[in-house]
């Protein structure tokens, strides 16, 4: 277990500015997530920490040693740190147990100990009935798990893991996700997690850092990037969003086809000027009747314009009477309020989040 | 000791201390990993880049200016290329080697082409047959090919001569081998396999849709495959014609054993003749340059021709593929399939067994003419022939090992761009593929046969010589291998604490042991039968089967030369069953791009 720390880390390639002057500190024992479409930047970051590319810009530390930096690097070997790798790269050649045994024998520990600790592990993981299986014999789960174990036994510094559950199906990744979790739960590794999938991050991470074209655009535990996300970028890239955009006067914002008075907002928005926010589907109601105004916030009259029924809520495109543009909204699915109708939205503004 | 000297320097001023502190330490981290990264795996990978340049740059080089050097002095001059170009005699082998590979290049076309065809397209009986005689007949080393039909053809006394003779009671015979004819009938019959491969293959690309595209026009099933099959497969066919030019212009032992006899002289033999006493290596690299100058162009021809995809409907996917149902016209075609296997296998290797177990060749098939004598008298009476056998299985054994050490490490290199133009280092082990074996022998012997190393006469330039040849071939395999291999395999034993050395020992290696054995035996096979780069290589004691053979035909031999042959034959097919059964099916007909 250790503390992890990127300092004005950057990797280009010729002109191509793969990673971009990232910071980012790892506590002891803390769980990250680098989360970012394909290209951000977010693999080649972690194999900067692994030891696989060396930075450009900055340096890289761990407990205060130097392991990166563009006038040399450390190599992989002696990082005392593990991986797992998106193809797994169980060894097919070595058994379940001479593959989980491996990292312990690079550091001479004693055979009954090493038999101790791989029969431990695979325990953990569930795979001791299979030791003796080689990998080809394993299902993809299986093999994934060996992985862990893998990485894990030899209680490394820092665990790194590159989208480790793309290549798993559906049901399987949920179950996954939570499996990594636990692991952690258990042995407190430090933690760097690479993936694109927003809900692995959040189930997973104690904080996340969303990454886009090679720079982090925030880093926060998974609840405040939802609520509070920064950037127009992370906004949508977790979970789904309806932009808005308002003119304040300094006492209240007019939106398209409504307006909100500025005291209600929870944070600071300007006192004059444009402002952007992010309202998610859910976080607004639809209803036939017209509710009653609540902290100076009159619902809206909409029309619906389209909707679809998705068997856990229903889906609404919506337009206010004297607006032009649309907004999605998610309901329960006893809202039943057909096509045409007119409906009545109750809009919340301390569940809209100011883009910067 | 660094850390001492600081502390005595200058007081007060404690935060630029610790600055320049971390600084240096960054800066020492920095050093100290640069040396880590020249660890021991790097010293060895660079040291076999060494090797790579002596085995296949310097002796080109060496051939390229020892072509302008004077034998004696040393100094630059013209006069090998005046000598090499300014007799008739030399003029004339050139000419014949331009008629003996546009003669064999159209003439196995004639052979291959409408083969590949009846295999690939349509539903012609007996497909395994045929394709198992095509793989024989590639098996075959030309010189032995040669060997059968200098006793099926030979003047009056070759078997057909004979059958002719008796069917027509003629006095004499009508066929002569010893001609520029014989030769190149010869030569066709033990290459066409490379036109079939790359027809066949291509064929098999090809969608049945084309085909009925052209039928539902009301085209039928000749017009279709003259104007939209075999157009299609031309760049294929092509490439087969430059393949079978450039073997046949390259060849030693066919040319040797048929052409010195008839007397006249292609350019291989011509050059063999410049090493007779007193050795003229200059004349000869000068010589040489034609044949790697042509060997170039057309090798660089041939990539282009095939590297037009736009041109085919080739593009890798097989699409829907029926057989064209030929009627009666099956048998024509499996009867013409079949006479092919007669000149390219059945009768040569009819004839090539019953020598080998005859007390004459000439008696003809009878009991009392049946021994084991001449396999006794090699094997253990002729002290000599054991010793070439014994030499010829070794230093293919070496070669093999040799070539896949080398070829993988460069391909490791390469694979993992440890070195900046290492794309340079995969050209290097793929240029002798153009390098024909009598030119690259030449440039091995101006290189390396005299002082400072002196190897002439020695197994090691023969392994050198051999492995440099065969050296694509194992690259392409090794190459071909680490590439299947997700370079994660060896990072997951880096970032567990594993050196690259370590990585490469418990899992690379481990991991390519069958493509590795599949290339040991591609490589080990030519190598026992080499002949055009072993004439110019061995001295008395590190004499080969196929130059032991040579030199059998030239004393008339043919009893004991053809149980000499009969033994290679045996162990390459030994070799190549035990390949199969590891490697599986097909594995030696996967050559070439």
């Amino acid at each position: 277990m250790s503390r992890l720390k990127l300092t004005g880390i950057s990797r280009h390639y010729g002109d191509f500015h793969a990673v971009d002057n990232i910071n980012l500190e790892l506590q002891s024992g803390e769980f990250v997530s680098l989360l970012g479409p394909s290209g951000c930047g977010k693999t080649t970051t972690l194999r900067m920490i692994a030891g696989f590319v060396e930075p450009t810009l900055g340096t890289i530390e761990m407990d205060g040693q130097i392991l990166s930096s563009p006038s040399g690097s450390v190599s992989p070997d002696r990082r005392q740190m593990s991986m797992i790798f998106q193809s797994y790269a169980i060894w097919p050649n070595m058994t379940v147990e001479q593959n989980v045994a491996f990292g312990l024998e690079l550091r001479k520990v004693q055979k009954p100990e090493i038999k101790r600790r791989v029969g431990e592990m695979l325990e953990v993981v569930r795979l001791n009935h299979l030791a003796d299986r080689y990998p080809a014999e394993l299902s993809g789960g299986q093999q994934q798990r060996v992985a862990l174990a893998r990485a894990i036994v030899i209680r490394p510094s820092v665990l790194l893991l590159d989208e480790p559950l793309s290549n798993l199906d559906a049901t399987l990744r949920e179950e996954m996700r939570f499996e990594i979790r636990r692991l952690h739960n258990e042995f407190h590794v430090t933690t760097v997690y690479v993936t694109h999938d927003q809900a692995e991050a959040m189930v997973t991470s104690d904080r996340i850092a969303v990454m886009n074209h090679g720079r982090i655009e925030q880093i926060a535990p998974p609840r405040e990037l939802y609520d509070n996300p920064k950037t127009r970028f992370v906004a949508g890239f977790i979970g789904r969003t309806n932009f808005i955009e308002g003119t304040s006067d300094g006492d209240r914002i007019s939106f398209d086809g409504f307006s909100l008075p500025c005291a209600a907002f929870e944070r600071d928005v300007p006192s004059e000027g444009k402002a952007v926010f992010s309202v998610r589907p859910h976080s607004m109601r639809l209803s036939i009747a017209p509710p009653a105004a609540r902290d100076g916030c009159t619902p809206v009259g909409v029309t619906v314009l389209e909707r679809a029924f998705l068997g856990e809520h229903w889906d609404y495109i919506v337009r206010s009477f004297e607006g032009v543009s649309s907004l999605r909204v998610m309901t329960s699915p006893t809202d039943d309020i057909p096509v045409g109708a007119s409906a009545w939205l109750e809009v919340e503004p301390r569940q809209m989040a100011l883009i910067v | 000791m660094a850390r001492d000297v600081w502390r005595i320097g200058p007081h007060g001023q404690n935060s630029v201390t610790d600055d320049s502190l971390g600084a240096r330490a960054a800066n020492f981290a920095g050093v100290a990993a640069r040396l880590r990264r020249l660890d021991a795996t790097m010293l060895v990978l660079l040291v076999f880049i060494a090797v790579l340049a002596f085995l296949v740059l310097n002796p080109i080089l060496r051939l390229i200016v020892s072509s302008l050097q004077e034998t004696d002095t040393g100094r630059f001059t013209l006069d090998n290329y005046r000598a090499a170009y300014g007799s008739l005699r030399h003029l004339e082998a050139l000419a014949n080697s331009l008629e003996l590979g546009v003669g064999v290049s159209l003439l196995v076309t004639c052979f291959a082409v409408p083969i590949a065809w009846a295999v690939s397209r349509t539903d012609m009986p007996g497909k395994a047959f045929v394709r198992l005689t095509v793989f024989a007949a590639f098996v075959t080393p030309p010189y032995l090919g040669a060997i059968g039909w200098i006793l099926l053809a030979g003047p009056n006394s070759g078997w057909l001569n004979k059958v002719w003779m008796a069917l027509t009671g003629a006095t004499h015979g009508i066929f002569n081998v010893y001609s520029m004819t014989g030769l190149i009938l010869v030569i066709a019959v033990t290459s066409f396999p490379y036109t079939f491969v790359f027809t066949s293959s291509a064929l098999d690309l090809v969608s049945s849709e084309m085909e009925d595209a052209a039928n539902i026009l009301g085209a039928r099933t000749l017009r279709t495959t003259l104007r939209v099959t075999l157009p299609l497969v031309m760049p294929a066919i092509i490439g087969g014609i430059i393949i079978s030019f450039l073997e046949a212009i390259a060849l030693f032992g066919a040319p040797a054993l048929i052409a010195l006899p008839a007397r006249f002289n292609v350019v291989s033999t011509q050059l063999w003749q410049f090493f007779e006493y007193p050795v003229r290596v200059e004349e000869a690299a000068a010589f040489a340059m034609p044949l790697l100058v042509i060997t170039v162009l057309m090798f660089w021809l041939q990539r282009r021709i095939l590297g037009r995809r736009g041109y085919t409907s080739v593009t890798g996917k097989g699409g829907e593929r029926r057989m064209i149902a030929l009627g009666p016209w099956r048998w024509v075609m499996l009867a013409y399939a079949l006479v092919v296997g007669a000149l390219s296998v059945f009768l040569p290797m009819l004839v090539l067994f019953q020598a080998a177990f005859s007390k004459a060749w000439g008696r003809g098939f009878s009991f009392d003419n049946l021994t084991l004598h001449n396999f006794y008298y090699l094997l253990f009476e002729q002290t000599q022939a054991k010793q070439t056998i014994l030499n010829t299985f070794v230093y293919a054994a070496v070669t093999a090992f040799a070539a896949i050490s080398l070829s993988l490490a460069i391909a490791y290199v390469v694979n993992r761009k440890l070195v900046p133009w290492s794309n340079v280092l995969a050209f290097l082990c793929m240029a002798p593929f153009v390098i024909p074996g009598v030119v690259l022998a030449i440039g091995f012997y101006a290189a390396y046969a005299s002082p400072p190393l002196a190897l002439y006469g020695t197994a090691t330039i023969l392994i050198l010589g051999f492995t440099t040849r065969f050296l694509p071939i194992a690259y392409t395999s090794s190459a071909a291998g680490l590439r299947s291999i997700n370079p994660e395999m060896e990072e997951a034993v880096r970032i567990l604490g594993g050196s690259r050395f370590l990585a490469i020992r418990k899992v690379l290696i481990p991991l390519l042991k069958k493509s590795l054995a599949g290339a040991w035996i591609l490589v080990f096979i030519p190598a026992t039968r080499e002949l055009s780069s072993a004439i110019f290589l061995v001295g008395p004691h590190t004499r080969v089967i196929s130059v032991m053979l040579f030199d059998l035909s030239e004393e008339g031999n043919f009893e004991v030369l053809a149980a000499l042959g009969v033994i290679l034959l045996l162990a390459t097919v030994a070799i190549a069953v035990i390949g199969t059964k590891i490697i599986g099916r097909d594995f030696m007909l996967r050559r070439n791009s």
